[in-house]
């Protein structure tokens, strides 16, 4: 399928792309057509500083198979860090 | 032996959109007098790509004027890549837009002095449903091919304020012949969708002719993803030709 239907998620921190750090705000994501991954189908995120304009963005194209990993570690890693740390929407200690 | 000589050009130029907007686009043109039947090519969702550049050129090959509109240029400036996802997060282009975006691409073409008049319009996957949209708002068209475009039939919760009414309701609408072009193992549109899209075109009695091919997904027409399939593209493609070359000539 080719479509416009997105997930969208805010988000509080950096991401580091060929500029430099930029701020991230949101993050947008779908499955459909990648625009550079050589797959039929990926699992994309956008990583963007301002939903509505195209200045600053760290994107990801992965498989199907390769996000559902990356939840799973994601998942871990927070539960290891719950283990010795407060989470909240910003740890800095 | 006398060779017939082949030439082509592409480049990037402006035309008139929606609202009176000048938007940016890829044109390629046979390197000839003419006159030369015309082409709009529409990209997909991921936005005005390689992929959709190459295949206006491939046109040009074949002896069109064609254009490719970058229906995202008002998301920009900026990468293809990156204007498309600002456009995705906003909901996708609205249709309304792109019937003027289109309309404009088709007054630019018609406007050459190297143009037969004739203007068809061919769109991938979301421009598949665009092209099936354009054909049934745009009655100037000389004739449009949809290529598996997805939510040619919507449920209304499928409805945005972008995309407000499903492309079938404007089935009775539509002025110029169509053609369908879709794999039989694709999910979005499924068979069952094509089969009521066809039902719905037999119900107007109008001018459509669909090929439905075995052993093919969604977009098996693009050569640098798993999903091609060389023999019914190839297969797929002739008829592409065949379409346009009965009605634009």
């Amino acid at each position: 399928m080719c479509s416009w239907i997105v997930e969208t998620a805010a988000m509080s921190g950096v991401a580091k792309g060929p500029d430099g750090w930029i701020d991230i705000n949101q993050a947008n994501v779908y499955f459909d057509h990648p625009f550079k991954a050589p797959m039929d189908h990926a699992l994309i995120i956008d990583f963007v500083r301002d939903p509505e304009r195209p200045n600053g963005r760290v994107a990801i194209e992965i498989s199907a198979e390769s996000a559902r990993r990356l939840v799973e570690s994601i998942n871990r890693a927070l539960t290891t860090g719950e283990a010795v740390h407060v989470l909240g929407e910003a740890t800095h200690a | 032996m006398n060779t017939p000589y082949q030439g082509l050009m592409a480049e990037t130029v402006t035309h008139t959109g929606a609202n009176g907007d000048l938007i940016s686009a890829y044109f390629a043109r046979p390197l000839g007098a003419g006159p030369y039947p015309n082409v709009i090519v529409v990209h997909h969702m991921p936005g005005w790509d390689d992929a959709t550049k190459e295949i206006t050129r491939r046109f040009a090959y074949y002896g069109y004027n064609a254009v490719c509109p970058n229906l995202h240029h008002r998301e920009g400036p900026g990468e293809p890549d990156d204007v498309a996802a600002v456009s995705r997060a906003a909901g996708g282009v609205p249709d309304d837009r792109f019937v003027g975006d289109a309309a404009g691409a088709m007054e630019f073409l018609r406007s050459l002095p190297y143009s037969n008049g004739k203007v068809g319009i061919i769109g991938f996957c979301s421009g598949g449903r665009q092209s099936y949209l354009a054909a049934g708002r745009i009655p100037e068209l000389d004739a449009a091919v949809d290529c598996w475009g997805g939510r040619v039939i919507a449920t209304p919760d499928q409805l945005t304020a972008r995309q407000p009414v499903a492309p079938i309701d404007y089935t009775s609408d539509i002025n110029c012949p169509l053609l369908g072009i879709f794999g039989n193992d694709d999910q979005s549109p499924t068979p069952e969708d094509v089969n009521r899209t066809e039902e719905e075109l037999k119900r107007h009695g109008k001018d459509y002719e669909f090929h439905r091919y075995d052993g093919a997904g969604h977009g098996f027409f693009e050569v640098d993803r798993p999903g091609y399939r060389p023999v019914q593209a190839t297969e797929a493609w002739g008829e592409v030709r065949k379409f346009f070359g009965r009605h634009l000539a």
